[in-house]
């Protein structure tokens, strides 16, 4: 603001008004106000007490099904992306955003094959958070990694950093836009495990429900922090895995049979 | 020195009230979309003034609570800006808020203010596509429901769950 305007300024006196009030009463009832702001603060918005995570049984992946893919494209409003006329087919898909991807793996020595969907990890020490230079790379209190793309200059260093290759860059203008996942061009992004959806009290992200439809079940969302919910239970019971384990990440997202 | 105060105070004033009057007969031609939630309130969601002099920064306040600390029950929403205050046209369809002569924009170029908002963020109100996006007037029937009710997809939640959803949603609680 400019002090040297003689504008009223609209707000000061109410904010007088209100600092007076408010000071008048922590004097007479500290205990209560104390009380009432806790409250508050815990009523809401993303908490500690969770960690937002998931378990993936590779065994029941299947080869060639790409419904989570799909899912998370139409959740996320990946799919009203266009390719621009003058870009060949083989470009847009290599540079295309992508949030979860389908990987094969195929053991050298057995010939065994593995289906895998991969997607950002959620790392407890995510390496796309270290390098950011802006602070738009951050991690949530519930253990969502994601990119505040306010602050996003677009230099890609966490693309780099992403051990994952979890993260894609918007190369061209976007025209059609979501409430859910508001995107423009120069700015990078990656899977927030539906972060929109879980706000609003949804207990699934986008492409589990879409494994799930399609009898699969081979991905399970849920708190790592709440002993009793699905995810918890079967990771206690069953021997998992974290990608690249040995970066010591601790990442959310957790595999079994790979 | 004292007359070059008082006529830039003067000047600042009769542009501020310039201003107000010119913002003022914007609004009084309805930037309020008929039915909305807006439409039956007296101000917005703080009194107009406020709102003409503070708006961008309760919006980046805001939108700061939202994507770095979840909270979505915010009370200065983009989303909920566009829904209420983009106009329709004589077929009945939005126009973009940021299309010329319309709310952001008619302020906007007058003060030589670009928003950057809509490089992003959408300009008109939103078909939902989402399960949790609701219904829309009811007239779009399942295909708007998206994601996990379209027509050639099983509902893969409760009805109760869906009740309650839409209810956070539809902020009917």
């Amino acid at each position: 603001m400019n002090r040297k305007s003689d504008q009223t300024d609209a707000t000061r006196r109410e904010f007088i008004h209100r600092t007076l009030l408010a000071a008048g009463a922590a004097t007479v009832a500290p205990g209560i106000l104390l009380t009432v702001a806790r409250a508050g603060a815990e009523s809401e918005g993303a908490s500690s007490d969770t960690r937002w995570g998931m378990l993936i049984d590779t065994n029941k992946c299947a080869e060639g099904c790409s419904a989570c893919v799909d899912a998370c494209d139409r959740e996320n409003g990946i799919d009203l992306l266009e390719k621009p006329e003058w870009q060949s087919e083989e470009m847009w898909n290599a540079q295309r955003p992508q949030w979860i991807r389908k990987v094969k793996l195929r053991d050298r020595q057995t010939g065994e094959i593995t289906n895998l969907p991969m997607m950002c990890q959620h790392c407890e020490f995510p390496p796309c958070v270290d390098v950011c230079p802006t602070g738009a790379s951050f991690k949530r209190a519930d253990g969502i990694v994601m990119v505040d793309r306010h602050i996003c200059i677009g230099c890609r260093y966490c693309m780099m950093a992403c051990p994952y290759k979890a993260r894609s860059f918007v190369h061209h203008n976007v025209t059609e836009h979501t409430v859910r996942s508001p995107r423009g061009k120069g700015c990078v992004e990656s899977c927030n495990l539906c972060a929109y959806r879980i706000d609003h009290g949804a207990t699934t992200t986008a492409c589990q429900d879409a494994c799930t439809a399609e009898g699969h079940e081979a991905i399970l969302f849920g708190d790592l922090n709440d002993p009793n919910s699905a995810v918890a239970k079967a990771l206690k019971q069953q021997s998992s895995r974290q990608i690249r384990a040995d970066l010591e990440l601790n990442t959310g997202v957790r595999y079994t049979n790979v | 020195m004292r007359s070059a105060t008082g006529i830039k105070r003067f000047a600042s004033l009769l542009l501020g009230s310039v201003l107000l009057l010119l913002s003022a007969a914007v609004l009084s031609e309805s930037n309020v979309t008929p039915g909305s939630k807006a439409a039956g309130l007296e101000s917005c969601v703080a009194p107009t003034a406020e709102i003409r002099r503070y708006h961008m920064l309760y919006l980046t306040h805001d939108r700061d609570l939202t994507v770095r600390q979840g909270k979505r029950n915010i009370k200065y929403s983009l989303a909920e800006c566009i829904d209420c205050h983009a106009a329709k046209d004589d077929k009945g369809e939005y126009i973009p808020v940021d299309a010329e002569g319309q709310f952001c924009e008619s302020c906007h170029k007058y003060t030589a203010v670009e928003p950057l908002c809509f490089q992003c963020h959408r300009t008109v109100p939103e078909e939902k596509r989402s399960a949790l996006g609701g219904v829309q007037g009811g007239a779009a029937g399942n295909r708007s429901l998206g994601l996990l009710l379209d027509d050639d997809e099983a509902p893969s939640l409760s009805a109760q769950e869906y009740a309650r959803l839409h209810a956070i949603v539809g902020g009917e609680d």
